[in-house]
């Protein structure tokens, strides 16, 4: 319950720059996730907060104080790792009781937040077992449970559920957006996987090379992605590119031209967004499921173009449609009924409102 | 071999009527017996002279020396030698209680001063750490062999300002040597298996360094500890080059040094005795390790293999 | 989102505590220097500085109870070229460790692979094949002295009085008197004593050979020979490599089998290292040969130590 600020936060280790000072407001009971590829400097951030790991330059506040030099024992933070890390000698119950003994809780209070801990998270009948008895899934919920008992300001969470299958993944996914809401407290919740970010988060914090890539609400990540990183990371399957010229289309209109005989007219809101880049090689990028076989009957800024399908891919609700133009595989998300065998050409429609342009000099979004 | 066995009936029923599927095959059952009988010699070879020494620890002196009867076998049963070894030597007195006393003493400083360094080697990150690391291997492989003379000098030393010289206190003084990078050897290599998480869990919940050791990294650590304390116990029981070394007076020996410096005198051996207590000396550290034969093993091979 | 820094702050921010610089130059855990001191103590006074104190000795004239004073290399060199029984020394250490490790590594071996084999008292084979490694090795020698005894020799009185031995006429050996049936005997009592070691080692390295290396080999038609050689042996090779390494330590460095049995005799020509080294400093209270003798043991502890271990890194490169 505590608001935590990070300064210009830097992290050598010998040879690497993990964390190359980054900046970042998370306010007083939000839920942030970071997430971005493997060794891009999760851990590292997270790790720095709860105090597991000196900061080499910087800032960290967590509330109203600076706790670059207060131990992990007085940050008064809770850490859920990956591997859950419960004490194999304990008993769930001690296991949960651990850290409210080592602050000279009473006993009846203990036994009142540790019971009532359990009732959240279902795993009343496991108090007496040992954590070698205790499934996955199990185990992940007394890792929980350790951490609300002690009602910390701070909640910390290191890729906690990629040790899951998927069908229980999906399951704690929405446990822990309940658990939140009834234990309202600051969250920080580090991932590798998109989906949980968006799903959990209030904001994202989207991490690439040790730098913060952008921060934004998961609307605003999926819709408004300030990078071309940003935008290939969030959404799944992940947001074609394409190189592309942007040339004049005729009475102070736009197009991208993005072959010879394919270009593509820009939505006229757009273009004075765009006028400035004109004749110059950008990215055109847009996601799959704006590239279909739906012809809308109304509304403007469509376009249509036939490709030649190469691999189709049925998911059910949708089929996903893989086709290539100038060499460059292209996806997109068709009606499984509109969808022809592979090899027969299949008209798409693009829907350019929501397409986005990259600079390739900087791969920032226009 | 008896698993396949057990998933056979169902099949059985189903496909034949025949029961021999339900027996392990003949040349299966002659194979695993050929196993057996190829190990016995082993076995033999092993305890052969633990059974020498307890058959001639039985035998009557005039049977023992009786050398046209079979040395493999005691045709009457007498405790003379055990008698004897209680009441005219410092077998039980002094030997054995010299010996518990020091293997004791020594395996609780070696254990307990091997841990917290064993652990901070392990487990923490300051500068010098590998050197140190190295050094304890380097120790480790320095031979006791090596280091008898010169200690002789730093027992004198120590002795100048604490009478030690000639008592069980000098050894208790040097088997560290060999005992502490043996246990930091060991404990190491256990330290590394304890996840980090467990033990930085811990830290958020509250506790400082030392409580953290105490409360949660040692307790997960106890197969190890344990495994180091009997290692520690066995090698001081059965120490003989520095007892032999340091101690001159006979109430102050050890067992194995006074079974061979006082048992042994002149030309006429007396076998029986000196077998009595050749196998009693044995008789507390093979019970102690049938008590805890997977440590023993699982400190052998700790190792050797990863 | 992203927020500009607060330089105003940054600037405001108090200097560094004189713990953190520390942590800084030395690693977040300064603590660690305070739990290594009490080992770091008992084994600097106790090893490093009799060690450094046996490098003295060695280069003086050090005798028990008299001033000692520099003398160079006239030890070393008193040993190498006058000293007619440290050649022997060297010998029977040669051997000692050879001839004893060879018959480990092979009679291990095929006591490993039939103890993996049984199913029934596995625990009672397993432990009683341990009990000598454990017993005091002391003790137990002075079993063997009497199984080896000239007068009461057990292996003699077999030859005496057990057909077909009987008929033969051998013997009575004098196992302990004759110099190369003592060095034998001495290197065969080794052999007992280190046995176990092995044999439980390489059957940990051989359970731990995961089974579907077998079955792939059965399919594609290895015969248990095949099986040995391609498998099973390659795979044990850091095992035994490991094992060969403790051992032959452990094997150079013996002192407690050979002056229990022999004393170094007959005519000194059983002598290893350390009980050369105990007869010329403890007996013949000459600490500075002595020490001279026991150090030549060093550079011959850490070649092998070095020559082994760069086998073990090199096997143990290809991972499962
Ligand atoms: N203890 C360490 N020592 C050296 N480098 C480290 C250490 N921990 C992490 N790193 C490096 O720092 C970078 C960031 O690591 P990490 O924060 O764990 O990434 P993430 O959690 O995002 O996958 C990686 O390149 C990693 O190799
Ligand atoms: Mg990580």
């Amino acid at each position: 319950m505590a608001a935590i600020e990070l300064r210009d936060l830097w992290k050598r280790y010998d040879r690497v720059e993990a964390v190359q000072g980054i900046n970042l407001d998370i306010r007083h009971n939000e839920f942030i996730a970071l997430v971005g590829p493997s060794g891009c400097g999760k851990t590292t951030t997270l790790r720095m907060i709860a105090g597991l790991e000196d900061i080499t330059a910087g800032e960290i506040r967590v509330g109203d104080r600076v706790v670059n030099e207060v131990p992990p024992k007085d940050r008064d933070i809770a850490m859920v790792f990956q591997n859950y890390a419960l004490y194999p000698h304990m008993t769930v119950y001690d296991n949960m009781a651990f850290g409210l003994k080592l602050r000279k809780t009473s006993k009846a209070e203990i036994d009142r937040r540790v019971r009532d801990a359990a009732d959240i998270l279902n795993i009343g009948e496991l108090l007496d077992r040992r954590p070698k008895q205790l499934s996955g899934g199990q185990r992940q919920r007394v890792a929980m449970g350790r951490a609300i008992v002690r009602n910390p300001q701070v909640f910390l969470f290191d890729e906690p559920l990629s040790n899951l299958d998927a069908k229980l993944r999906v399951q704690m996914r929405t446990e822990i957006k309940k658990i939140h809401r009834r234990v309202r407290t600051t969250v920080v919740y580090v991932t590798h996987d998109q989906i949980e970010a968006m799903t959990l988060a209030d904001r994202i914090v989207v991490m690439n090379f040790g730098l913060i890539e952008q921060v934004g609400t998961p609307d605003e990540m999926y819709n408004a992605p300030k990078t071309r990183f940003v935008a290939s990371f969030i959404g799944s399957p992940s947001m074609n590119f394409l190189p592309c010229r942007v040339v004049s289309g005729g009475n102070g209109s736009l197009a991208l031209r993005l072959t010879d005989k394919l270009s593509l007219a820009v939505p006229p809101e757009r273009a004075a967004r765009y006028r400035s880049h004109l004749d110059r090689e950008m990215v055109f990028g847009i996601r799959p499921e704006h590239i279909s076989d739906r012809r809308p009957n109304a509304g403007s800024g469509f376009e249509e173009f036939e490709a030649g399908m190469e691999v189709v891919e049925p998911m059910g609700i949708d089929t996903m449609v893989f086709f290539s133009i100038d060499g460059i595989e292209i996806c997109a998300r068709a009606r499984p009924r509109a969808v022809g065998p592979v090899g027969e050409a299949m008209p798409f429609t693009v829907d350019m409102n929501e397409m986005h342009l990259i600079d390739p000099a900087n791969d920032r979004v226009v | 071999m008896s698993s396949d066995t057990a998933t056979m009936p169902a099949m059985a029923k189903s496909e034949r009527t025949s029961l021999a599927l339900n027996r392990t095959p003949m040349w299966r059952q002659r194979k695993k017996l050929a196993n057996y009988l190829a190990l016995l010699p082993y076995i033999a070879f092993a305890l052969f002279p633990f059974y020498i020494m307890v058959i001639t620890s039985l035998k009557s002196n005039q049977e023992i020396n009786n050398l046209s009867k079979s040395p493999f076998w005691a045709t009457g049963i007498t405790t003379d030698h055990y008698v004897y070894l209680a009441q005219n030597t410092g077998f039980f007195d002094h030997w054995l209680l010299n010996t518990v006393i020091v293997a004791t003493v020594s395996t609780v400083i070696s254990v307990s001063v091997g841990t917290l360094g064993a652990y901070a080697l392990a487990r923490l990150r300051f500068r010098g750490v590998e050197m140190f690391g190295v050094a304890v291997f380097i120790t480790y492989l320095v031979p006791q062999s090596l280091l008898f003379i010169p200690l002789i000098n730093v027992v004198n030393a120590v002795d100048s300002v604490v009478p030690i010289r000639d008592t069980y206190w000098s050894l208790i003084l040097t088997y560290p040597t060999f005992l502490i990078p043996f246990v930091m050897w060991l404990l190491m290599g256990y330290f590394r298996t304890i996840p980090v998480e467990v033990e930085e869990c811990a830290y958020l919940d509250g506790c400082s360094r030392l409580s953290a050791l105490f409360r949660v990294v040692l307790p997960m650590a106890m197969p190890g500890i344990i495994c180091a304390v009997l290692f520690s116990y066995t090698l001081s029981w059965n120490e003989f080059l520095y007892s032999l070394v340091f101690i001159q007076d006979q109430a102050a020996k050890t067992l194995s040094v006074g079974v061979f410096t006082e048992l042994i005198r002149g030309d006429i051996y007396y076998w029986g005795s000196l077998m009595a207590a050749c196998f009693t000396g044995a008789i507390p550290i093979v019970v102690l390790y049938s008590f805890f034969m997977d440590y023993y093993v699982s400190g052998l091979t700790s190792g050797a293999i990863k | 989102m992203v927020a500009v820094t607060n330089i105003g702050r940054a600037e405001a921010r108090p200097p560094l505590s004189v713990r953190s610089r520390l942590r800084r130059s030395v690693g977040p855990d300064i603590d660690g220097y305070g739990f290594i001191l009490p080992s770091a103590i008992i084994m600097v006074s106790l090893v490093v500085y009799p060690f450094g104190l046996a490098v003295w000795y060695s280069l003086s004239d050090a005798f028990i109870g008299q001033p000692a004073s520099f003398i160079g290399l006239d030890n070393f060199i008193y040993i190498l070229t006058v000293d007619d029984i440290f050649p022997k020394v060297l010998r029977n250490t040669l051997l000692f460790a050879v001839i004893s490790v060879a018959c480990k590594v092979f009679f291990g071996l095929i006591c490993a692979l039939l103890l993996q084999r049984i199913t029934t008292f596995k625990r009672f084979f397993r432990g009683a094949m341990l009990i000598p490694f454990v017993a005091p090795t002391a003790l137990t020698t002075l079993g063997w002295w009497l199984i080896l005894d000239p007068t009461y020799s057990h292996i003699n009185w077999i030859l005496k009085h057990v057909w077909p031995f009987s008929e033969m006429g051998l013997g009575p050996y004098q196992f302990l008197a004759d110099p190369t049936l003592a060095l034998s005997s001495v290197i065969f009592v080794n052999f007992w004593r280190g046995l176990p070691f092995f044999v439980i080692t390489i059957l940990a390295g051989l359970v731990s050979i995961p089974d579907h290396l077998y079955e792939a080999a059965e399919i594609d038609g290895a015969s248990t020979w095949d099986k040995f050689w391609k498998i099973t042996l390659p795979l044990l090779r850091p095992v035994l490599a490991v094992v060969i390494l403790f051992s032959t330590i452990f094997t150079l460095a013996d002192f407690n089998i050979v002056f229990v049995l022999t004393r170094g005799g007959p005519m000194n020509e059983t002598h290893l290292f350390a009980t050369y080294s105990y007869t010329y400093g403890i007996l013949n209270h000459d600490i500075g040969l002595g020490a001279a003798v026991s150090l030549f043991l060093f550079p011959i502890l850490a070649f092998t130590v070095i020559f082994l271990l760069r086998l073990i890194r090199r096997d143990t490169a290809y991972e499962l």
